[in-house]
């Protein structure tokens, strides 16, 4: 029993929540209560069963690890094939760990339908493990596309009033751009089969063909339309407001928390490895486009009347962070990248919840209904000021690392975009701390908030762990660093010599390498 | 006891955890006491520390401890790791000494205050980031410090929160600050590209073995370092954030605003000695920026009939002072004075603090007058310090002030225009701070009869820190009597190893004082005098205008209105910056960026495209068979069209 479960880890922490899911079912639908301990209780023994893969992680290698693999449909070349390493490590800990907390803080917010949220919160999980862990380009194909059904649900039946057009917004953006990756996956496949003669989706055979650069500009497009979409870069970011303010806050978490982070994952894990020529070549432009995310989401988040649409669009400009270090193509700035990938799910998950818990008292969300709540309800304002914090990048909590990681990585590579996005720091600081002042300082005005109660035990304890992870990254982020290191330096290592490696090919043979791509094997 | 160095900062930390999350529970008696006995035991564990160092021989006098690597990325590496050395040990003592003043004092102050356990748990909370700040031994640790400082100004200035404008005044510091903090960021990412490292002594080392006097790097890493520091100790162009800084509660004017905080730029200009003196052209925008913002601000400050701006404003000039000092190359001069400065500008403030206590809380001057009979202790301690701050031979900021002033014109990197403008705002710092002692203390009260009637002297809680604080500014100076009075100035030979490599470098380069020798023996007496003559000058307007014919300053100000209009509004540089930075900035986000780019282009192109999908669904409505096959017929055909087309054209 022992033995199967350290052997198939990884299958277990991704089909668990689904299979929880099932047995829901079976439940009457009025046991709410039971529902919730239920999801609750599932979700945090998902929690406590991926704790070991973070705590036997090697971070001496970058191979990959806790693998799973076995026929799926084998004619095909489909694989049922998973790993996790130093670049997915860390999302697959953040889902787990952000699970049981999002569970918790929908415990009274959710009251219509609750066996069914509970239901697709767990397909969801095991939607977003799939898609860190599956290492078959199909497998993951299908864990990418079978999440944005959930999550269309969660917006278009648990959102608010515009929470329709919000949800096909949500799903016709990402859906868009998940055609074009299909196309250039099943293109890799027949690229593949002609380079080697065998039949196969699995990511690491892809790995080892080496694609001529036309052929890598086209393939690479269609990728990283479809992460660009996700992320979301600049200027496909527009789906991302309106979904934020009609989900429910769970909805809200979970999309800023892990869904944005599968479009920054996405760049890290396939286009800088399965493209690397062409991902090279395009470090300026999307630089660019990341700067001007930094700052664009920066200003109109300046001025957003609506908290939840604030923090939508603060997660733009810290996402256009990620990815300027994920293409500063070093140590430095990946390593920042994937740091910040997991601190942007802390903070501004926590400022979603935070922002829920307000909402669920007050059932407005408009900055300007607020103003001196701290002298009402100071454990919340205590907690709202730490995530606030950790959320400008304050040295000593976890923002900062990342950050700072990223801005040196890029002042490395290039010292004017480095310049340019560290003025975002300053308008971090701008519009986070402006906003905290007319919800929590100044006089309190409003009747409706004069009566306002403050967190109680359940809403610190969704709070409170992820504070104390909050402290843990600023404090000793080497712990979370020591992890993705070899990974990071691997893949870059790797990029490098198949990058060497296709010039030399083009120049010379030229005529069949152009056509088909060949392997490196 | 030097590797017990961690304690140092280690006791505020733990009265923060236990008055943070118990204080509300412990009653306001032991959280005052455990949040001063905190910095008292940090600071007995200095007094070790500096007793240990004294022992050492002068070139041995150095340590540090590392506690562990903090963020290890790539080629990069930066530690939690501590510096004891004379500069570090001297701001120790002076942080750690004067916050434990300050702290007895706020049990006084703050009694009653709804949030007294919030207030010593900031309190400590700033202990600890400024003596991490300055135990760092390297760049990005010191930034922690720098920054954590900051947050707790932030937190502080608005402290009481109900205010719309307190919460206002700190986020405008903060702001600011991260302004600054955008300089002193990029500065270190230029030294880690230029010498691989953050750690001082690996990047002094290497920049003065590799580099020589002029060299263009170091010159850009020096002004981004100082665009730090132009922030944090609030000088021209990012000193406006100070005065509005005293919205906060005065204990905290006095420790973070004037004593220990805002001469965090000073410490790290001083502490990057090696690098400034590889760049003249830093030095030399030290200097000016510091002359400049020195004089301005005491203009500034003559206006003000708030007491607390006006100390603010003396603050800034007073920092800028420092800016001169260590602008011209004389280090030792710098930090000298941020030591005086600690002791009566913090004394000032208290002073203050005690009016302000006993006059319910007013801080116009206006209405002040003749309380030096109901509060004599307060009235002389204020007077003590006022004699420091004006530099009246005797008193601890004439010798600072004076070693500053003579350095900016004999040092090496000394200028005339520089001296000149310094001797000046002597005369005007001398005429502020006495139209103040006369507006406050002398002649008659003019407060309203209910406020007049509850006059009185402040608790022993507020009054022995007085006392010890006004001890130190009288005698604080001593330590430090140059050699034409007959000194030997110990404070600068202790101080000595911390500078000696940038003394090296300037022999190297071939800079030598430009007065030295027999002219100096000559000169320095007579341009004390001369300074002296000034001050006296100062003094003796102020208690023209305001003690002895108070009719004189509205019939003067009336003649050079628009001038004082001017002076008065500050120059009107707050209204500058709202003007073309604030509000255009606020303006383009909201209407251009978000509701014309975002709504209009964006989401219109979107929904354009919904729309039109919509309109040929309507006509392609009858290609619709409802049969499953047909869909995934075309859905498989359009697929393999793309892939075909992809790989084969």
């Amino acid at each position: 029993m022992i033995e199967f479960m350290q052997n198939h880890i990884l299958t277990i922490i991704t089909f668990l929540p689904v299979f929880g899911a099932v047995i829901l079912l079976f439940v009457p639908r009025e046991k709410d209560e039971f529902v919730r301990y239920y999801t609750l209780i599932l979700t945090t023994i998902v929690f406590l069963i991926s704790l070991p893969i973070l705590l036997g992680f090697q971070s001496g290698t970058s191979a990959f690890q806790f693998e799973e693999k076995a026929n799926w449909i084998p004619s095909l070349g489909i694989h049922y094939h998973l790993g996790i390493d130093g670049i997915s490590l860390l999302m697959v800990m953040l889902t787990t760990f952000l699970m049981p907390i999002v569970i918790l803080s929908s415990w009274t917010y959710i009251q219509k339908r609750v066996k069914q949220y509970m239901m697709v919160f767990l397909m969801l999980e095991t939607g977003m493990l799939g898609v860190f862990l599956s290492l078959d380009m199909i497998l993951f194909y299908v864990f990418w596309e079978g999440m944005l059904i959930p999550m269309y649900f969660i917006i278009g039946v648990w959102g608010g009033p515009r929470r329709i057009y919000a949800a096909i917004k949500f799903f016709m953006y990402t859906m868009f751009g998940g055609v074009f990756m299909l196309v250039a996956i099943i293109t890799l496949y027949l690229i593949h089969y002609h380079a080697t003669g065998v039949y196969s989706f699995d990511f690491q055979d892809f790995q080892s063909v080496l694609l001529p650069v036309p052929t890598q500009f086209w393939l690479f497009l269609a990728f990283a339309l479809a992460f660009a979409i996700k992320v979301p870069m600049f200027p496909f970011h527009t789906w991302l407001p309106d979904a934020h303010v009609e989900a429910p806050t769970g909805g809200s978490v979970i999309l800023a928390g892990v869904l944005l982070k599968m479009g920054t994952y996405g760049f890290l894990r396939f286009c800088l490895t399965l493209f690397p020529n062409v991902s090279t070549e395009f470090v300026g432009l999307i630089s660019v486009i990341a700067i001007v995310g930094i700052i664009y989401g920066a200003l109109v988040s300046m001025v957003q009347p609506d908290l939840k649409k604030l923090v939508a669009y603060s997660s733009v400009s810290h996402l256009g962070f990620v990815m300027l270090g994920i293409f500063a193509l070093n140590v430095e700035g990946l390593q920042g990248g994937i740091i910040q990938m997991l601190n942007h799910g802390l903070s501004t998950g926590a400022l979603f919840l935070v922002v829920g818990m307000i909402y669920e008292r007050r059932h407005t969300r408009l900055i300007s209904d607020f103003g001196g709540l701290a002298k009402q309800i100071p454990i919340f304002a205590t907690f709202f000021m730490i995530v606030t914090l950790s959320s400008i990048g304050l040295p000593g909590l976890n923002g900062f690392v990342g950050e700072f990681l990223i801005l040196l990585g890029t002042f490395q590579a290039n010292e004017a975009f480095a310049i340019f996005a560290a003025t975002g720091v300053i308008l971090g600081a701008v519009y986070m701390l402006w906003m905290f002042h007319r919800v929590n300082f100044g006089p309190l005005t409003k009747e409706e908030n004069k009566k306002l109660k403050d967190l109680n035990l359940r809403e610190i304890f969704v709070l409170v762990p992820i504070v104390l992870v909050i402290f843990w990254i600023g404090v000793y982020p080497k712990y979370f660093l020591n992890k993705t290191e070899k990974s990071v330096e691997d893949l870059l290592k790797n990029r490098q010599v198949r990058q060497e490696q296709v010039l030399l090919l083009e120049k010379q043979l030229p005529v069949n390498f152009v056509l088909k791509g060949i392997s490196s094997k | 006891m030097l590797e017990w160095i961690w304690l140092v900062p280690l006791f505020p930390l733990i009265g923060v955890i236990i008055n943070g999350l118990f204080g509300r529970y412990l009653g306001h008696k032991i959280v005052g006491i455990l949040g001063s006995t905190m910095i008292g035991l940090s600071f007995i564990t200095v007094s070790i520390i500096f007793v240990d160092l004294l022992k050492l021989p002068p070139e041995h006098r150095f340590f540090t401890k590392t506690l562990y690597d903090w963020i290890v990325a790539g080629n990069f590496t930066a530690q939690i790791s501590f510096l004891v050395d004379p500069l570090s040990v001297v701001m120790m003592l002076v942080v750690t000494g004067v916050s434990f003043v300050i702290h007895i004092y706020s049990i006084g102050y703050m009694h009653g205050d709804k949030g007294y356990s919030r207030f010593f748990t900031y309190l400590n909370l700033f202990v600890f980031a400024m003596l991490l700040l300055i135990t760092a031994d390297n760049f990005l640790m010191m930034f922690v410090g720098w920054e954590g400082v900051g947050l707790c100004s932030y937190l502080l200035i608005g402290f009481w929160y109900g205010d719309n404008y307190n919460a206002y005044a700190g986020r405008k510091a903060f702001v600011v600050n991260r302004i600054g903090d955008f300089g002193f960021l990029l500065g270190i990412f230029f030294i880690v590209v230029t010498f691989h490292s953050v750690n001082f002594q690996e990047v002094f080392g290497a920049a003065a073995a590799k580099y020589t006097i002029g060299a263009p790097i170091i010159t850009v890493i020096t002004s981004l370092l100082f665009v730090g520091a132009m922030g944090k100790s609030a000088q021209i162009p990012l000193y406006v954030w100070l005065p509005d800084a005293m919205a906060g509660p005065t204990p905290v004017s006095a420790l973070i605003h004037a004593a220990t905080m805002v001469t965090a730029g000073v410490y790290m200009v001083a502490r990057a000695n090696v690098l400034y003196t590889l760049s003249p052209i830093s030095m030399a925008l030290i200097a000016v920026i510091g002359v400049a913002t020195a004089f301005f601000a005491a203009t500034m400050g003559m206006t003000q009939f708030d007491i607390k701006r006006m100390l603010a404003y003396s603050t800034i000039s007073q920092l800028g002072y420092m800016f001169v000092g260590v602008g011209v190359g004389a280090f030792a001069a710098g930090i000298f004075h941020l030591m005086t400065h600690a002791f009566f500008k913090a004394l000032l403030f208290m002073g203050a603090g005690s009016i302000m206590h006993a006059m319910s809380n007013s801080t116009d001057m206006r209405m002040m007058g003749g309380l030096k009979k109901k509060m004599p202790i307060t009235y002389w301690t204020f007077l003590m310090a006022t004699l420091a701050i004006s530099g009246i031979p005797g008193f601890s900021g004439f010798f600072s002030k004076d070693e500053i002033l003579w350095q900016s014109l004999a040092g090496a990197y000394g200028n005339f225009w520089i001296w000149l403008v310094g001797v000046i705002t002597a005369g005007l710092t001398a005429f502020y701070m006495f139209r103040a002692v006369y507006m406050t203390f002398h002649g008659e009260l003019r407060a309203k009869k209910e406020i007049a009637e509850h006059v009185h002297e402040a608790p022993s809680t507020m009054t022995v820190p007085l006392l010890i604080l006004g001890v130190l500014a009288v005698i604080g100076g001593y330590i430090g009597i140059p050699k034409i009075l007959g000194g030997s100035n110990p404070f600068e030979h202790f101080l000595d190893p911390v500078f000696e490599k940038s003394l090296e470098i300037r022999h190297a380069a071939g800079l030598v004082p430009h007065i030295s020798g027999e002219s100096a023996r000559v000169l320095e007496l007579p341009l004390m005098g001369l300074t002296f003559v000034i001050v006296l000058v100062g003094i003796g307007f102020a208690y023209l205008m305001y003690l002895k014919r108070p009719e004189l300053p509205g019939i003067w100000t009336k003649k050079i209105n628009y001038v004082y209009q001017l002076v008065f509004n500050k120059y009107y540089v707050d209204e500058i910056y709202e003007t073309l930075i604030v509000n255009p900035m606020a303006a383009i986000s909201e209407s251009f960026l978000w509701k014309f780019v975002d709504v209009k282009i964006i989401d219109g192109f979107i929904n354009g495209t919904g729309n039109v999908v919509r309109g040929t669904g309507r006509v392609v409505r009858k290609w619709q068979t409802g049969f499953v096959q047909n869909y995934a017929l075309s859905f498989v055909i359009g697929v393999v069209i793309l892939v075909f087309y992809i790989v084969f054209m």
